[in-house]
């Protein structure tokens, strides 16, 4: 964060805020530690101004702002209502104190991403998205912490939400190309890489989505649209979709073909993992990816 | 972001690493205040169609303008993550745990991937403006030592994340933007994953010291100041002033 832009949109709201300081170095030195003045620009006020005034006058940009917010709010509200039901289950209570640490760090996290974001909306003069949970019929069915498959494990649930949090952030950048939000957009999204490769490194995975990953032939690393979707349940805009998105075992980037065409031969498997790849919002929202899991 | 804002976020960064950056913090930091004041001066005498030969007189490399800039700053931090894990499987540290040498090994390929992808990328989108294969300077780091190795590594690995979340902006071409997208998630997963093998508190991978607790953001760095802490490890003079512009 720009402490001194954020200062400069504090004092277009508030004139007196540099009088009360002799000058915009003493706000530092009152401010004191990194650790305040980071705290202070991550004050969803601040961020709310900010974009407010990052985005004024240029409605189109703003209405699309706006909109990836909101899916972006609907996406951490989910995964933040899913480590909620982990933390309040038995199978967390009967983990070890690090995997609690891990989760406690994942949740912390989310809580944060939902604050921010929803300081962000508000300041634009949106109302921020609500009620996005994760079913508890589903939840339910999850009767190990760890150890299995999706179908039955909660970090296997973990990981497909994370994995598809990582794709969904890369899929809208391009509607942000240029813009501070962005910024905070691709600082969301390399926290979720984190998480996702923690939960992996958990279940005993590699770090990186590859073809060997237990759960390799689940949709949320395929594409397309295959089941349906109820993308307006909570207000959200589905961009037009027409082409499936790359699958995560895509070899080939921006045309080149990674394994034979940049002169040294590399193996499919570290030519797909040294690359994730994007999804769009109808195939996140998919009934065969998020969709399904998503409800009271 | 202005300099003055990244100045601080570098004193967070190297008090996030203390126990393995191998540059005196004081002095950095001072070489860190010296070269945003530097930059900024160099900006405002300087004008946006350059001509980017990348070799100016005094043997700096320039990263270039424009777009083209900000891979040539992706291909110069991946040449130099290329260049160390290519070092680590080489001559692995003699008290790996179990499996870390595996995982070295895949992390090379990942990282060599990136470089040469980069470089294949530039040669077609913008022919002649490449910058040079780089000059390692890893005379500050143990290959023989497990500890060395893995600070470095996670050193390597979150300067990258904060690299590219702060060069996303400056990027102009969407299709670029993706790219950089689909990396950066790449070099977050390397980083929580060796932060974790030092970690024995399970939280490390996103630590608070890198995630900012309040905001859940990661870091984001511009690119001169990014390019002030890699320097350490290149022989060439590295010029991002005009990354982006």
């Amino acid at each position: 964060m720009d402490l001194f832009k954020i200062i400069d949109q504090l004092a277009e709201v508030d004139a007196d805020v540099l009088g009360r300081f002799d000058s915009r170095r003493a706000i530092f030195g009152s401010l004191g530690t990194a650790a305040k003045r980071s705290a202070l620009a991550a004050t969803p006020l601040f961020l709310g101004a900010l974009f407010q005034k990052a985005y004024a006058g240029t409605t189109g940009t703003t209405a699309t702002a706006v909109e990836v917010l909101q899916y972006a709010l609907a996406l951490e509200l989910f995964e933040q209502d899913f480590y909620a039901k982990v933390k309040a289950s038995a199978l967390y209570t009967a983990a070890s104190a690090t995997d609690k640490a891990a989760i406690d760090q994942i949740k912390k996290h989310e809580d944060s991403h939902v604050t921010l974001l929803q300081g962000a909306i508000s300041g634009m003069s949106a109302t921020p998205v609500s009620g996005v949970t994760f079913k508890s019929a589903v939840f339910a069915t999850l009767v190990t912490f760890k150890t299995g498959g999706a179908a039955t494990s909660q970090l296997g649930i973990a990981q497909l939400l994370e994995d598809t949090g990582v794709r969904a952030y890369k899929g809208r950048a391009g509607e942000l190309l240029g813009t501070d939000l962005l910024t905070v957009a691709l600082q969301i999204h390399s926290v979720e890489a984190r998480h996702a490769a923690k939960i992996r490194v958990m279940r005993g995975q590699l770090a990186w989505v590859n073809p060997a990953d237990d759960l390799a032939a689940h949709p949320v690393y395929t594409s397309g649209v295959t089941a349906g979707s109820n993308p307006g349940q909570f207000g959200l805009v589905v961009p037009a979709y027409t082409t499936p998105s790359p699958t995560e075992n895509n070899t080939t980037q921006s045309a080149v073909p990674i394994t034979t065409g940049l002169g040294t031969t590399y193996t499919a498997s570290d030519a797909a993992a040294a690359f994730d790849e994007y999804l769009q919002v109808a195939e996140v929202l998919d009934n065969s990816r998020a969709g399904s899991l998503i409800g009271a | 972001m202005s300099q003055h804002s990244q100045v601080g976020g570098q004193d967070e960064l190297i008090t996030a690493q203390p126990l393995y950056t191998p540059i005196k913090r004081r002095s950095f930091f001072m070489y860190a205040g010296a070269t945003a004041g530097a930059t900024a001066l160099v900006l405002a005498g300087c004008s946006k169609d350059d001509t980017n030969n990348n070799m100016p007189a005094t043997g700096t490399v320039s990263l270039g303008s424009g777009d083209v800039g900000v891979l040539n700053y992706a291909y110069a931090l991946e040449q130099l993550e290329a260049a160390f894990y290519a070092q680590v499987v080489k001559t692995p540290a003699s008290d790996f745990m179990p499996n870390e040498l595996a995982y070295f090994t895949q992390v090379a390929a990942h990282e060599a991937i990136h470089r040469d992808f980069f470089k294949a990328a530039i040669n077609r989108d913008a022919p002649g403006k490449a910058i040079p294969g780089l000059t390692p300077n890893f005379t500050s780091i143990t290959f023989s030592s497990r500890a060395s190795v893995l600070g470095t590594a996670k050193a390597f690995e979150d300067l990258g994340v904060a690299a590219y979340n702060g060069a996303g902006k400056l990027i102009k071409t969407a299709a670029y933007l993706v790219i950089a997208g689909q990396i950066v998630s790449v070099e977050a997963r390397h980083a929580a994953y060796v932060r974790d093998l030092l970690d024995s508190t399970g939280k490390s991978f996103a630590g608070d010291d890198q995630v900012d607790p309040t905001t859940g953001l990661d870091k984001a760095m511009m690119p001169t100041d990014v390019i002030a802490v890699a320097q350490t490890y290149v022989m060439e003079k590295l010029d991002a002033s005009t990354v982006g512009k």
